[in-house]
């Protein structure tokens, strides 16, 4: 059972949280043509990367978004912070 | 008897008499015992029989390292099965029976399958029961085989207790090295737990005349007394089964029998692993054999059990270790003999009693072989937690390597053989001093299975593998040990390789000339020891695992004869008093359409969105639009997935220009909830959009019927409830007995419908209210049966039951924004895919069915004529009170198009006919709703 730190409440059970998504993924603009690959593209792949990873969770009892810096391999938490200012 | 207890040996209590049977026959043995000693304490031997070829079989290792005493329990009408005799401390009045065997272990009438084994080797039963279906045969296996037998009797109270906790050093094992390395660290002032599976602390230890010069039980009692003094916890009985994520140590806590174990799951900032090594088999003919021991398992049957297992004993050891042990058995009154493994094959004679061994045609007499082919360190937890292992060619064992973050391992486990090193490392480590173990005083003499050896030797006893098997997968390319172990069954069940696993590699690795490390270990998984699953339960049940949303409105639904059920989440009135439970329903619907309802609609969802960006946002998660909607009105539309799918459908309500409630089914609220905010807080600026779910602030009555105008009106609220100045879809807040009121004119019924919201906390004040004013004119409470009958009547559907994951909403007949809506919104492309274009859609339709037939069955199939494929299937199905002929709700393949078309019903081989029609059955033109 992996601890994970919500930037606002502390370091919690993983039950606690819900996978939000890689972060680093925008939404295409669907008004400007997107390709049917494009929009495969943003709905279904993902970089699944082995190691350093950035990710976008969700901590349900205060509902906030944050980006989570982890180890994939080693289950490792490097550290997290508030979505917010974190657009890449 | 061979095997006897020697008096005043052990740490069994001598004048603690317990009597227990096994297989039927009455025994006695000592508290302090556990089945096994006390079985061979009493010259039993046979305690099992093999689980393919019926062999007898009896103890192989004293504890957790014994893959063949495995028995039915039972004690004061609790029976379990599974219990490990090594590792179950005898109670009085225990009855214990042999599995995989009948009538007992010594008599087996399926013995004689032992007499076939040349066709039962490795993958038999996948090669022979294949065609033409294995569970064709997998009962009659399974009955042969013999799991053991679970009671049928309901265990009463056996609920693991589940406990969180932390320390910050957790020593896993209470031996030699464990209880030091507890003792420095803690009186070094560090938080420490130590857990020792044995009823005691010492490991190791009791098999020892003295230890640093004290009596073994001075020295483990002094031990104890100084981690206790220091602060520090010792938990026996405890076994460390797994290492999960970020140091969470799963420790099961074994209490007595009957009751279930305890889990406790330690968050420790450190693990100090202190598990020790076992004694590994060594690969002969007949190496199976009742009476066949390991070394070490003779030296723990006597330090802690005073049993001594033979009279006469032939020794089978390839190392310095074992040699060790031979003293206490000589001392004890044994003849010993020791055979060098190198001087040629060996074989045991005799069957059930052992007669001695052959070796090139010598003949050694004995009534007991021990054998030893060196110490494996037990790094089961070190391979959980993600350390590596080396291979120590020294030891000719893998020993830990590279450590996983936190964890160190001390002693025996670390390949520290000898007590004197073990213990200067021990005390080192545990003040944060580094591991150097080193071998020492420890030498063996390789000795691993010899491949095209003579005779059935033995590689797992458990699952009986011989070293042929091994040879035969070899043959077969079965060559990595992940595919030997699955092919086999090598290392599998509660043995997990502790017997079977180095013996299986090596003879891998000798049939192939490879070395060892290069062939590598199988898979190392929790749990170390097999544990009641019960313990992962524990009071995980009901309530307690599902707990159920609860209406304020509960009391008035029971006291009004309400038959609550769950629906959604929430536990709800499903209909109102006792009898023929159809005809409620169908009496309830008649009252609706004849006067009006009551509903209860309080766990329909109430968010509020709310701020600047608010329109904005509505009109991008929505699939409608929303932002010409109006304030005061309120607009039905869905929710979609960013694959186009619907997720949720239900109403908006624009309170004002800045503020919107979206009433969200019963059941998706957290849902729908978790999907705004993930939305909200990217991609949108969080600062200008707020979103705040009221759903359980709120509770909501609806009154539905032609009378519910005139029930609201006698509430004597300061509004025009007439269809002109409050027509359908529009929200009016007012003021009711000092408090607000929320009216919303929305309908699931077809009929004009109030949508009555205040707080909570004044829920039951406006039920009696309308109760009391719709009493005299016939009206009365609706359950939510009758609600779905009357939503269906209507075509209204309910999101996950009339729809699929694939459904869109120009399946369900709302094309318009798909085509029009000009903004960008959440699923918005997905619409437009090939997918999403295709003719073959499952569209929302009706199904009729001939004058006078019964209802279709909900989840039958609509199926092509000729290929029985299917084209959809039935989503709701009811009797119609109203109409007084069944109805039907359908997603059928290009339904719309087919209007009129009768279609073939497949369900459950057999079939009917339907008509395809409109969804809605009852007043299609809408008078009733707008009256
Ligand atoms: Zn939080």
């Amino acid at each position: 059972m992996q601890i994970f730190p919500c930037p606002f409440c502390g370091p919690r059970d993983e039950r606690e949280f819900h996978f939000a998504g890689e972060l680093g993924k925008t939404r295409p603009d669907t008004r400007d043509g997107v390709s049917d690959a494009d929009w495969a593209r943003y709905l279904h792949e993902q970089r699944n990367e082995k190691g350093h990873v950035r990710e976008v969770w969700m901590h349900m009892p205060c509902s906030e978004l944050f980006v989570l810096e982890r180890d994939s391999v080693s289950m490792a938490v490097i550290g997290s912070s508030p979505l917010r200012g974190a657009a890449e | 008897m061979s095997a006897h207890r020697v008096a005043g040996r052990g740490r069994i209590d001598a004048d603690a008499p317990l009597n227990f049977s096994f297989d039927g026959r009455a025994f006695q043995g000592r508290r302090g015992d556990t089945i096994a000693s006390a079985l061979l304490a009493n010259g039993v031997r046979v305690m099992g029989r093999s689980f393919k070829y019926h062999r007898p079989r009896g103890p192989w290792g004293a504890w957790v390292d014994d893959p063949n005493a495995i028995m039915n329990v039972a004690l004061n009408g609790v029976e379990l099965p599974n219990c490990p005799a090594t590792t179950t401390y005898l109670e009085e009045g225990m009855a214990a029976r042999s599995v995989n065997a009948f009538p007992s272990a010594r008599f087996d009438l399926k013995g004689g399958l032992d007499l076939f084994h040349r066709w039962l080797g490795a993958g038999f039963y996948y090669k022979t029961f294949m065609w033409p279906d294995w569970h064709l045969f997998e009962p009659m296996i399974r009955r042969m085989a013999g799991l053991g037998a679970v009671s049928d009797a309901v265990l009463e109270g056996y609920v693991a207790d589940q406990l969180h906790d932390r320390c910050e050093v957790l020593v896993v094992g209470g031996g030699a090295a464990g209880l030091v390395a507890a003792r420095s660290a803690a009186e070094a002032g560090q938080d420490v737990c130590l857990v020792e599976d044995h009823a005691e602390c010492g490991g190791g230890v009791w098999q020892r005349a003295e230890i640093e010069g004290t009596a073994p039980a001075d020295w483990v009692a002094a031990q104890v007394a100084a981690i206790v003094a220091a602060g520090g916890r010792v938990l026996t009985r405890a076994t460390a089964f797994g290492v999960f994520d970020h140091r969470m140590v799963g420790i099961v806590e074994n209490r007595a029998f009957g009751q279930a174990p305890r889990l406790r799951r330690m968050r420790a900032g450190r693990i100090v692993l202190a598990s020790g090594a076992l004694d590994r088999p060594v690969t002969f003919a007949n190496n199976d054999r009742p009476g066949v021991m390991s070394v070490d398992g003779a030296g723990e049957m006597l330090a802690r059990y005073g049993v001594l297992v033979g009279r006469r004993i032939a020794v089978v050891a390839n190392n310095s270790a074992a040699r060790a042990v031979l003293p206490a058995l000589v001392q004890a009154g044994a003849e010993v003999v020791e055979v060098d493994p190198a001087a040629g094959p060996i074989r045991v004679l005799g069957a059930k009693r052992i007669r001695g061994l052959d070796q090139g045609g010598r003949r050694v007499e004995a009534d007991t072989v021990l054998a030893s082919g060196g110490l494996t360190p037990l790094v089961h937890l070190w391979r959980h937690a993600g350390g590596k292992l080396d291979w120590c060619d020294a030891r000719q064992a893998f020993i830990p390597g590279r450590a996983p973050e936190g964890m160190v391992a001390v002693g025996a486990a670390a390949g520290a053989f000898d007590l004197e090193s073990a213990l200067e490392e021990a005390r080192g480590v545990a003040r944060g001093g580094a591991v150097e173990a080193s071998v020492s005083h420890y030498h063996l003499t390789p000795l691993w299975p010899a491949p095209g050896a003579k005779g059935r030797q033995w590689i797992d006893f458990q699952h009986d593998v011989t070293l042929k098997d091994v040879e035969l997968a070899a043959r077969e390319n079965y060559v990595s040990v992940e595919h030997l172990k699955r092919y086999t069954t090598l290392g599998m069940a509660s043995d997990q390789g502790k017997t079977a696993n180095m013996a299986g590699l090596a003879a891998m690795a000798a049939i192939q000339g490879r070395p060892i490390p290069e062939v590598g270990t199988t898979t190392f998984r929790p749990p170390f020891v097999p544990i009641p699953i019960e313990t992962y339960h524990g009071a995980h049940r009901g309530q307690l695992w599902h707990p159920l949303k609860r209406l304020a409105l509960e009391e008035a639904h029971r006291a009004a004869g309400a038959a609550l059920g769950e629906y959604g989440g929430w536990l709800r009135p499903g209909w109102y008093g006792q009898g023929d439970v159809a005809q409620i329903i169908a009496e309830e619907v008649r009252m609706a359409r004849g006067t009006a309802g009551i509903f209860d609609a309080s766990p329909l969802g109430k968010i509020e969105v709310m701020g600047p960006d608010a329109e904005a946002f509505v009109d991008f998660v929505y699939y409608n639009t929303i932002r010409t909607l109006k304030p005061g009105h309120i607009r039905y539309g869905f929710l979609l997935s960013e694959g186009g799918a619907v997720m949720d459908d239900g109403v908006i309500a624009r309170v004002d220009q800045d503020r919107f409630v979206i009433s969200c089914s019963s059941s998706h609220v957290d849902g729908v909830r978790t999907h705004l905010e993930a939305w909200r807080q990217d991609g949108n600026d969080p600062d200008r959009i707020f979103i705040h779910d009221t759903t359980q602030h709120w509770a909501t009555v609806t009154m539905t019927g032609p009378k519910a105008r005139e029930i609201v009106g006698a509430l004597g609220l300061e509004v025009d409830l007439s269809a002109e100045a409050f027509p359908h879809m529009r929200l009016r807040e007012v003021v009711w007995q000092g408090g607000p009121l929320r009216i919303a004119r929305v309908s699931f019924t077809g009929d004009v419908s109030f949508e009555l919201s205040i707080r909570a906390s004044r829920a039951e004040e406006l039920w009696q209210a309308l109760i009391a004013a719709g009493a005299p004119l016939g009206a009365g409470p609706l359950g939510l049966e009758a609600l779905s009958i009357m939503r269906a009547e209507k075509g209204y559907l309910i999101i996950g039951k009339d729809t699929d994951g694939e459904t869109m909403p120009h399946d369900l007949g709302f094309g318009i924004p798909r085509q029009k809506k000009t903004v960008a919104f959440i699923g918005d492309r997905s619409l437009h895919n090939a997918k999403a274009n295709s003719t073959a859609r499952k569209q929302l339709v009706g199904l009729r069915v001939a004058e006078g037939a019964v209802m279709l069955p909900t989840g039958a199939h609509v199926v092509e004529a000729g290929t029985q494929r299917s084209l959809g299937y039935v989503t709701s199905s009811y009797d119609s009170p109203t109409l007084d002929r069944p109805i039907a709700l359908a997603l059928i393949e290009d339904g719309v198009a087919q209007m009129g078309r009768e279609v073939t019903i497949w369900h459950l081989g057999e079939t009917r006919r339907a008509t395809i029609c409109g969804p809605c059955a009852f007043d299609p033109e809408g008078e009733r709703l707008h009256a």
